[in-house]
């Protein structure tokens, strides 16, 4: 039988966080994590013990075979067979079960991102979008880590615009082929991968995706890259020179390429987003054993309140992003448990699941990259010498982290992904996010009505979250009431409301999850989970504000712009937490537990 | 064979302990693992069975969270489970928990029953000798290796100083088996997924409560050592200093 966890919840449209409340109860949170979720994770955690941090020396050097016996070991377990149908030798468990192993594995970026190009964007076209022989002739193979799958969308000239790439595709004249000429750039896994989702366009015209063996006539890799980071993992240009493919080996339809494109993209999102959070986990461990044995001035450094200070932020981040990964998750394990019985056989059905929650897939990339850049980036100073050194972990994690921010759309395409597809779907009715807007101008005209307050001790955290949704609408109903439609081309504006955007679904997600612990272990108990919360909606309040004004700035003039910003500063009105204690009190949880923990 | 394995839920290695309110015991949100030598009596049992066949049942007591154990153990291929389900389980000491597992197992019929040397909470390293003692079978402890043969099974038994002792024992047997003697098996996805629709038969206290008696050994108080050392400083020319300490040493710490 096939595995779907979900709560018993309905559907929540994607992006509709913008404009409604959600009740706790029906957030999935780590802490919904059930039996079968954990022993998952411990095998992940085992796995990347015993197998991957031995190794991560030999990795780093490329040691030949040992990556691909690492997948296929990987593959054995069960670790890249959570999302492939069980008809095709999958297991097609939940999303939280593919957001847990992501997250677990991701304490070598050099495996996590061999893994992750071969499970998400190496598998899923073909779970998607492949015909039941394709299916039938990879999945199985790929399931188990006997193949290896790679994913080759960008060129040298083109990459964030895939659309315009140069590869083209000819019918031969038998019409049994594709006759394939071009190249492809920064293919993670070229060197060993046996399976190539590669997109051309077909008489320089259709964009197209084509399902190339290593094999196959007229199909050569190019050398491997240099990288700054993850060199664990392979990375090359595929070379297309007249390659052969049968006409067979087309995925999906003529000219229909970007719909597999994009949509794979999505999964690839919050897998990362979930890694990110992951590695981001492993880098506070490493920091506190640190700050705990060295010494300065005659005390370990961990007592220094600017030193607890980074290992409080850092705690607070992974508190947050482990909120929002999993909130995601959930969210989309409740839509395809809505499907009944026929999310086993109907893909398209799931992948429109998938699709549903491209807003929240872009802000957990966007997010989590962000998060771990910054923690890796603390990391460094607080290992300060060492850090700058080979010898110790700061070095590679900062090293590592770096990409995530590039590969699977830069963050920039996915700020545009983000504010555009809320956009699109405003437009479109299915968000009501222009009567949101339009209610919120007419409340702030006639001056603010009172929230329902509630009567627990989440009032304040629920305001703040209730003024960052208005602010981000007020800001966003400004922008599109000056530009219209062409407000796609105010990239700047696209970009800083999508910013708001991304604040709100991390402050919410936290406040959510803390809520939804106290509840459950009383307040007494989440003590920990409610400070991180508030020193994060501190932050990302301020956050909101700023960017708000930066748009209402470029867009309103004089008295206007005085009125406006005024509404600015009446939404954000907010009695100040006092974080340097909640900071203190965050760090000397996390010290005393030599990790990252939340109560 | 037919092999019971007897595991234990126990607090991480690395975890933080506190204690509880009436210094009896550690407070419960903590979190939990499979007491190591427990694991490694699993690998055993299950690498026994795939080489002679048979079943492997495996048996825990404690509240609803040391049903963990159990999910894990049926995930790594043991075929069904036996939960002892009570709270009180957890302080009963080593003489009771034997009686406990005895009772619930009475109707079964065991080749042989592993236990972990020792747990790494309590570390009385007794349950599996009483347990053996209450069915009336033989029993070897320390074990690091299992050989079936003609009569029975020929055990290694490591002793001190890196001498070994062989053992030839009849069936059935209890036998307690060292950490490291194998190397333990991953819970695969797909055995995590099949766990689920495994066995697990639930034992209430009151079903095995006559069994049982008032505890022989009881923990009446548990503290964290309190840090006594003092560091001084002797200040001074060394004739003097030399001369404190001296003092110190003849009539403080009175070592000289």
């Amino acid at each position: 039988m096939a595995t779907i966890t979900a709560l018993p919840t309905a559907k929540v449209p994607g992006g509709s966080f913008l404009i409604e409340g959600c009740p706790p109860e029906s957030t999935f949170t780590p802490e919904d994590f059930t039996e079968q979720h954990n022993l998952i994770a411990q095998t992940a955690e085992e796995f990347v013990l015993n197998e991957i941090i031995p190794n991560i020396e030999k990795m780093e050097h490329k040691e030949p075979f040992l990556l691909r016996e690492l997948v296929k070991k990987a593959g054995d377990l069960g670790l890249s067979a959570v999302d492939t149908p069980e008809a095709y030798g999958g297991l097609q468990m939940d999303k939280v079960t593919s957001a847990i192993i992501a997250d677990r594995l991701a304490r070598y970026a050099g495996f996590s991102a061999t893994w992750g190009a071969h499970t998400c964007i190496g598998t899923l076209p073909i779970v998607y979008f492949g015909t039941e022989e394709q299916k039938k002739k990879y999945l199985p193979g790929l399931a188990s880590g006997q193949m290896v799958g790679a994913y080759a969308l960008s060129e040298s000239s083109s990459a964030s615009d895939a659309l315009n790439c140069r590869a083209r595709a000819e019918l031969s004249p038998d019409g049994k082929h594709y006759i394939l000429n071009g190249e492809k750039m920064w293919i993670t896994n070229a060197g060993f991968a046996d399976l190539f989702t590669v997109f051309a366009k077909v008489n320089g015209e259709k964009f197209t995706a084509f399902l190339i063996e290593r094999s196959f006539p007229g199909f050569s890799i190019g050398a491997e890259e240099h990288k700054m980071g993850i060199r664990g993992s392979s990375t090359c240009p595929l070379i297309l020179t007249d390659c052969k493919v049968p006409v067979e080996n087309v995925l999906g339809e003529i000219g229909k390429g970007h719909h597999i494109a994009f949509n794979v993209l999505n999964v690839g999102r919050f897998k990362l987003g979930a890694g990110c959070v992951g590695s981001a986990r492993y880098c506070i461990e490493l920091s506190i054993a640190y700050a705990k044995q060295r010494k300065a001035f005659g005390k370990v450094i961990a007592d220094f309140g600017l030193i607890r200070e980074k290992l409080a932020n850092m705690a607070v981040g992974i508190f947050t992003g482990e909120a929002m990964a999993y909130r995601t998750v959930g969210m989309m394990d409740a839509a395809i448990a809505g499907l009944g019985e026929s999310y086993v056989t109907d893909m398209p059905a799931v992948r429109k699941v998938i699709d549903e929650y491209a807003i929240e897939c872009s802000i957990l990339k966007v997010w989590g990259s962000e998060l771990v850049d910054f923690v890796v980036d603390e990391m460094v100073q607080i290992y300060g010498g060492y850090g700058f050194v080979e010898e110790y972990p700061a070095e590679l994690a900062y090293r590592d982290s770096r990409v995530n921010r590039i590969f699977e759309g830069t963050n920039e395409i996915n700020r545009l992904v983000i504010t555009g597809f809320l956009l699109k779907r405003a437009m479109s009715g299915q968000l009501p996010l222009m009567p949101a807007i339009k209610k919120l101008m007419d409340e702030v005209l006639s001056g603010a009505a009172a929230d329902d307050e509630g009567d627990d001790s989440f009032v304040e955290e629920r305001k703040l979250v209730a003024s960052a949704k208005k602010i981000g609408l007020f800001a966003a109903g400004i922008a599109s009431q000056k530009y219209m439609q062409a407000i796609q081309d105010q990239q700047e504006i696209m970009a800083a409301i999508a910013d708001m955007v991304i604040e709100t679904y991390a402050m919410e997600s936290a406040v959510l999850r803390a809520q939804k612990l106290a509840a459950r272990n009383g307040e007494a108990e989440s003590k920990l989970a409610i400070a991180m919360t508030r020193v994060y909606l501190a932050g990302a309040i301020e956050r909101i504000e700023s960017n708000a004004r930066k748009v209402i700035a470029a867009v309103a003039e004089g008295d206007m712009l005085r009125t406006q910003m005024a509404v600015v500063r009446r939404l954000g009105k907010h009695e100040p937490f006092n974080t340097v204690g909640l900071r203190q009190d965050i760090a000397q949880r996390v010290i005393e537990a030599g990790k990252y923990v939340i109560a | 064979m037919k092999i019971l394995v007897c595991m234990k839920q126990v607090p991480q290695k690395d975890a933080p302990l506190k204690l509880n309110e009436s210094g009896t015991w550690i407070r419960e949100d903590v979190s939990y693992e499979v007491n190591e030598p427990d694991a490694y009596a699993l690998e055993e049992a299950l690498r026994q069975k795939e080489k002679h066949g048979g079943e492997v049942v495996v048996i825990t007591s404690g509240p609803a969270r040391a049903q963990q154990v159990l999910r894990e153990a049926l995930a790594k291929g043991a075929d069904r489970a036996i939960h002892l389900e009570d709270a009180a389980f957890v302080g009963l000491d080593a003489l009771n928990t034997a009686r406990a597992f005895a009772a619930a197992i009475k109707d079964e019929q065991f080749d042989l029953i592993f236990t972990g040397l020792q747990s790494d909470d309590y570390g009385y390293a007794q349950t599996g000798v009483v347990l053996a003692e209450l069915l009336g079978w033989p029993h070897a402890t320390i074990i690091m290796q299992i050989e079936k043969n003609e009569g029975g099974i020929r055990v290694k038994r490591e002793l001190e100083a890196g001498f070994f002792q062989f053992v030839d024992m009849p069936l059935p047997a209890v036998l307690t088996i060292q950490s490291g003697i194998n190397k333990l098996r991953y819970a695969t996805l797909i055995g995590i997924k099949q766990a689920k629709n495994k066995p697990l038969r639930k034992v209430s206290m009151s079903e095995v409560q006559s069994a049982l008696s008032a505890n022989l050994q009881t923990i009446e108080r548990l503290y964290v050592p309190q840090k006594t050392k003092q560091t001084q400083f002797l200040e001074g020319p060394a004739s003097e200093v030399a001369k404190k300490l001296v003092d110190k040493l003849r009539n403080e710490v009175r070592v000289l």
